[in-house]
């Protein structure tokens, strides 16, 4: 192949006294922040969906079933778009959102996006670890006399969440790949500044190793971190804690 | 028009379900063989492509297949050749998720299934092909179909491309028509109406086969 491979394009200066290779590190500060953001909602969220789809009340388990079966048969990108597009129009406090800079509008629209898609992935593991508890855990906390709400916090959670640990850490590395869709809208992620400077350096591979290398390197600290949070949430007494 | 996009999503979740399965199958083998190269190469493959986002996969092979062709088999520069680009993209990209899948399927065969095709004297490809693929199929066909729906969400993402899908063709009327709002929750509802369908059908199935 007669490509011309130059490397040295990273340290080229590219505007306002930055080189691509910060354009790179600011897009993948972005992902970073985008995936921890994300993160964060998804957790939570999705502790409160999988204990909901738990609790003896039909309702409850009914609306968040609903919601989990929504979030995970529409494609991530149109939910994007939904998010960004249409909920502005929709939502109360839309036109205040169209009047923020784009790029909060970009952050706040994938992050909101993002943090809900992945909750509902989240609940079902939540939602299946509680229920790999033997039920005696619930009985037993019920027959001491703690109430329900007190059952899950005290008892079921802190079992369940530390069960689901191994399945979460895929989820976990889910939400930095994900985030990649943000690009589409616009905001300046990894995968969207390894485009631009296709665009303006005409060096497409040496800006597509770069920005591969360097979701791998998001990977493996995500997978580092996880292994770390395994190790420390381990049940003593337990299959696996060895 | 949209049925044109609906069209082409389908046709990309075909084919790329269909080579993948091949793929991924033949990857599968491969990293459960005792020969340590062709294990190492397949763990290699499918780690690599599982730490990747598909947006930077599609990107990828957007690059290169088109460049690929161009040479090797002398297509003309002014093909458009971003629905070969995306085929062969979501193929291999899919075995990889495949594979773990099948071989996961694999090993839920009993090991003694092989003992018993060895001593009735049939060579591996042989025990494979005729014992262990058929009953690891059978279990693992509610996770296969359930990874086609994954996918045919997925292919959404040729968005990236400009090419003109079902969700690509719903937000370009959108566009020109300055009803994007209306046609983005449209395309929401109809992908949901589509992959509900098809995931019930699935649990349906899954329920049915668990009480034979």
């Amino acid at each position: 192949m007669s490509y011309h491979w130059n490397w040295g394009v990273f340290s080229q200066r590219a505007a306002r006294n930055q080189t691509y290779l910060d354009w790179l590190l600011s897009g993948a500060l972005f992902t970073v922040g985008l995936g921890l953001g994300s993160w964060g909602i998804a957790l939570v969220v999705g502790t409160v969906l999988g204990v909901l789809r738990t609790v003896p009340n039909r309702l409850c388990s009914g609306l968040a079933a609903t919601y989990v079966q929504v979030f995970r048969n529409v494609p991530l990108l149109v939910q994007l778009f939904i998010w960004y597009f249409v909920m502005p129009d929709l939502l109360p406090l839309g036109d205040t959102f169209k009047h923020l800079t784009p790029f909060v509008q970009q952050f706040g629209a994938a992050v909101l996006c993002l943090g809900t898609f992945t909750a509902a992935r989240v609940s079902e593991l939540v939602r299946s670890g509680i229920l790999a508890l033997p039920p005696g855990q619930k009985d037993a906390g019920l027959a001491l006399g703690l109430t329900l709400t007190e059952t899950y916090r005290f008892v079921l959670l802190p079992m369940s969440l530390r069960i689901v640990v191994p399945p979460l850490t895929s989820e976990f590395l889910n939400v930095f790949k994900n985030s990649a869709v943000a690009s589409t809208i616009g905001l300046l992620e990894l995968t969207a500044q390894g485009r631009q400077l296709v665009d303006y350096t005409a060096q497409p591979y040496e800006s597509f190793i770069a920005v591969t290398l360097m979701y791998l390197c998001i990977n493996t600290a995500v997978m580092a971190l996880m292994h770390w949070v395994e190790r420390r949430a381990r049940i003593p007494g337990h299959i696996g804690s060895h | 028009m949209l049925g044109d996009g609906m069209a082409l999503s389908l046709e990309i979740t075909a084919v790329a379900v269909a080579v993948g399965i091949v793929w991924g199958a033949l990857l599968a083998m491969m990293r459960l063989s005792g020969i340590r190269l062709l294990r190492w190469s397949a763990v290699g493959y499918v780690n690599l492509f599982r730490s990747i986002p598909l947006v930077m996969v599609l990107l990828w092979f957007f690059l290169i297949v088109p460049q690929v062709l161009q040479r090797v088999l002398t297509v003309s520069p002014d093909r458009d050749l971003r629905l070969a680009s995306a085929l062969v993209a979501f193929s291999l990209f899919e075995a990889a998720y495949y594979s773990e899948i099948i071989r996961a399927g694999i090993q839920s065969v009993s090991k003694g299934q092989l003992a018993a095709s060895f001593a009735l004297g049939m060579t591996y490809g042989q025990s494979m092909r005729l014992i262990i693929l058929p009953q690891a199929f059978r279990n693992m066909l509610p996770l296969l179909v359930m990874q086609g729906i994954v996918l045919f969400q997925d292919t959404s993402l040729v968005y990236v491309s400009a090419l003109a899908d079902f969700f690509g063709q719903a937000y370009g009327i959108g566009e020109r028509d300055g009803r994007i709002v209306e046609l983005l929750l449209f395309a929401g509802a109809v992908y949901f109406v589509i992959c509900f369908t098809a995931s019930s059908l699935v649990r349906r199935f899954q329920k049915a086969s668990e009480w034979q």
